[in-house]
């Protein structure tokens, strides 16, 4: 009797939760807008003079990674309109189904995008995103830990800088640079190729050149002068150079990765009028531009792009290094050496996966 | 004899089945569903692959119980020996940090620890790395003592060991006096009244001290990647990256995840059979 009673009681408690969450879009009169990004990558003053402007609530939330933001979408527990994944993600997306196509008519400042990132091969008509940032994926080494300058992914492999070198904890990334140095394609499928990769860090793993992997870690550990060498994304890059004038960021002469961040809407966002009205703020010249300045990644509007070494002037009162404006928008003659990531086959990602945690083991 | 099932046990028999019996059986039902819904045991097929990992967190998890425990008995008995007033102080002194988020504090144990941190300035400062340098003939500008598994198991004894202190400290102080003065009336000395009366009689508190350090040290993720590294993972690592890594696959998380929860229970199992038996051994 006593069990039936509370597995009542359980099946009540449960009804009334899911009652609760059951009426909640059917609600007309808050006009609200969920939006999941990374960390440190809005100027959040935007938030509040969106809302201002439109009334519309923002709910802001972030998500470690692509492949963590992935998983929150696949365990189904997240309720997102607008998303920022990165070009290799999107394309996974929208294969699988997840994006909904996008309205432009009520995007009208798409119009301002570079063409140079309209019509990419992660959304080859351009049906589902709104580019939001884009950047290149570097080497940042220390110039008082390193005899001279670096061009070569080889420092990230070599012995020479034993526990000294910080590796990127990302799959995608780190194989990445490892594919970009023996001279393969960021997204072979060739499985001897990727292998291959794998052991040229698990070499260098066993040899001891890193200190370990990591992510956000990375920051404290250059600023702080505890590692010599790492790989980091540009826009991070002029955040610890603020923090310690000694650090150096180069595109190696293999060439690297770039990478486009867009905003897109889900499939079953519940708000999608809301979602367009967002992206459509976001692209404007003023969004755009505080947010170049703010979190320091390049934005894809071309007047913004041009117009940014004289806001920069116009509001600290000096002029913009030339080398700092190079590093967050990378000229086209280094981007011509990069190589974007494009969605790998299922097959490959799951090799990538128990590649990735045998280098754990 | 049976009781009537209390009311006041109803929002806790609920809690438990919501977050507590659910969420076990979540991971019961995906460790053996296969990726399009099926029953498997394939995810137990892989398991032999992560053998290392496994042993390296219950060896690492061990090793900080261990430590705890001897450091901690010692400390909880002393305290339990001093005046009210000294026992209110330590008392906030053990849980004070614990009133700061773990990731905030092994954060400044990276500062703390990393080669251009504090403790290896401070030894540069005192001369410790000339000396060394000039006794062992190295050529060391400091101590490596970040991204080491030394380094992790500090991070595990320093975020867990008030779990070690507070349950045989509670158990020791509610220990009655009685029992001491006869144990000395019949002519027991200081060692043996400790040994054969303080000790058996606090062996609750030591199983559930070790209990509450064990567990949370051998699930850990968080402490294995900021404090060593990242480069020889830990369970909690290894789970955490079916979850939210590249290849997205709950499944062999779950069974991961299972498989750990059962040795875990096997140990706490042997463990408390084997102390049950000792208490009634020392009691006889």
């Amino acid at each position: 009797m006593k069990k039936a009673m509370a597995l009542a009681l359980i099946l009540a408690v449960c009804l009334v939760l899911t009652g609760c969450g059951g009426t909640d879009g059917s609600n007309g009169e808050k006009r609200e807008v969920n939006v999941c990004s990374w960390g440190e990558y809005i100027d959040e003053n935007l938030i509040y003079q969106f809302e201002e402007e439109t009334g519309i609530q923002v709910n802001y939330s972030t998500a470690e990674s692509n492949e963590a933001l992935y998983s929150l979408l696949s365990m189904g527990g997240a309720d997102y309109d607008v998303i920022v994944p990165s070009d290799y993600m999107i394309s996974q997306l929208i294969e699988e189904g997840l994006l909904a196509e996008l309205n432009y008519e009520n995007i009208p400042n798409f119009s301002q995008i570079d063409d140079r990132f309209k019509n990419l091969p992660y959304d080859p008509e351009n049906k589902y995103t709104v580019p939001y940032t884009w950047g290149t994926l570097g080497l940042i080494y220390n110039s008082t830990m390193v005899d001279g300058p670096i061009t070569s992914w080889s420092a990230m492999f070599d012995p020479a800088y034993a526990n000294n070198v910080l590796m990127i904890r990302n799959s995608r990334d780190a194989l990445g640079i490892a594919l970009i140095y023996l001279g393969y394609s960021v997204n072979t499928t060739n499985e001897a190729e990727i292998r291959e990769a794998f052991q040229l860090l698990s070499d260098a793993k066993n040899n001891g050149v890193y200190q370990g992997f990591f992510m956000d870690e990375t920051f404290l550990k250059m600023e702080g002068g505890n590692a010599a060498l790492c790989t980091y994304y540009a826009g991070d890059f002029l955040t610890m150079l603020d923090n310690n004038p000694d650090l150096v960021y180069v595109v190696p002469k293999e060439g690297s990765n770039w990478f486009v961040d867009a905003m897109c809407v889900l499939k079953d966002a519940q708000h999608k009028e809301e979602a367009e009205a967002w992206i459509n703020f976001l692209a404007s010249n003023e969004a755009s531009m505080a947010n170049m300045d703010y979190i320091g990644y390049a934005s894809p509007n071309t007047e913004v792009l041009a117009g940014y070494p004289a806001y920069y002037e116009e509001t600290y009162g000096e002029p913009l290094d030339q080398g700092r404006y190079e590093i967050m928008a990378a000229p086209e003659d280094v981007l011509d050496t990069c190589e974007a990531y494009l969605v790998l086959p299922a097959e490959t990602r799951a090799l990538y996966n128990d590649l990735w945690t045998e280098l754990g083991i | 004899m049976k009781r009537k099932l209390s009311l006041f046990a109803i929002p806790y028999v609920v809690w438990m089945a919501l977050f507590v019996v659910a969420p076990v059986f979540l991971v019961v039902l995906y460790a053996f569903s296969s990726k399009t819904g099926g029953f498997t045991l394939d995810n137990f097929a892989r398991m032999g692959t992560y053998a290392v990992v496994f042993g390296r967190s219950f060896r690492l998890a061990l090793i900080a119980t261990g430590i705890c425990l001897a450091i901690g008995y010692p400390v909880s008995y002393m305290m339990s020996k001093e005046g009210p007033r000294f026992q209110r102080i330590a008392m906030v002194l053990i849980m004070l940090p614990m009133w700061m988020n773990f990731l905030l504090r092994t954060y400044s144990w990276m500062a703390i620890l990393e080669n251009n941190g504090l403790l290896n300035q401070l030894f540069q400062k005192i001369g410790l790395i000339d000396l060394w340098n000039h006794v062992f003939g190295t050529n060391l500008t400091f101590f490596p003592m970040m991204n080491t598994q030394g380094a992790v198991v500090l991070g595990m004894v320093y975020n867990y060991l008030p779990f070690m202190i507070l349950p045989i400290y509670s158990v020791i102080i509610k220990l009655d006096p009685s029992l001491l003065e006869a144990a000395r009336d019949l002519g027991a000395d200081s060692v043996n009244v400790f040994r054969r009366v303080i000790l058996p009689l606090s062996l609750p508190g030591v199983l559930s001290g070790i209990t509450m350090v064990f567990v949370p040290s051998v699930s850990t993720f968080a402490i294995s990647t900021m404090l060593g590294g990242g480069t020889r993972i830990l369970l909690g690592d290894l789970i955490e990256q079916q979850f939210t890594g590249g290849a997205y696959n709950p499944y062999l998380g779950a069974a991961i995840a299972l498989v750990m929860m059962a040795i875990v229970v096997l140990c706490m199992w042997v463990m408390n059979h084997f102390g049950e038996g000792e208490e009634q051994a020392v009691m006889l």
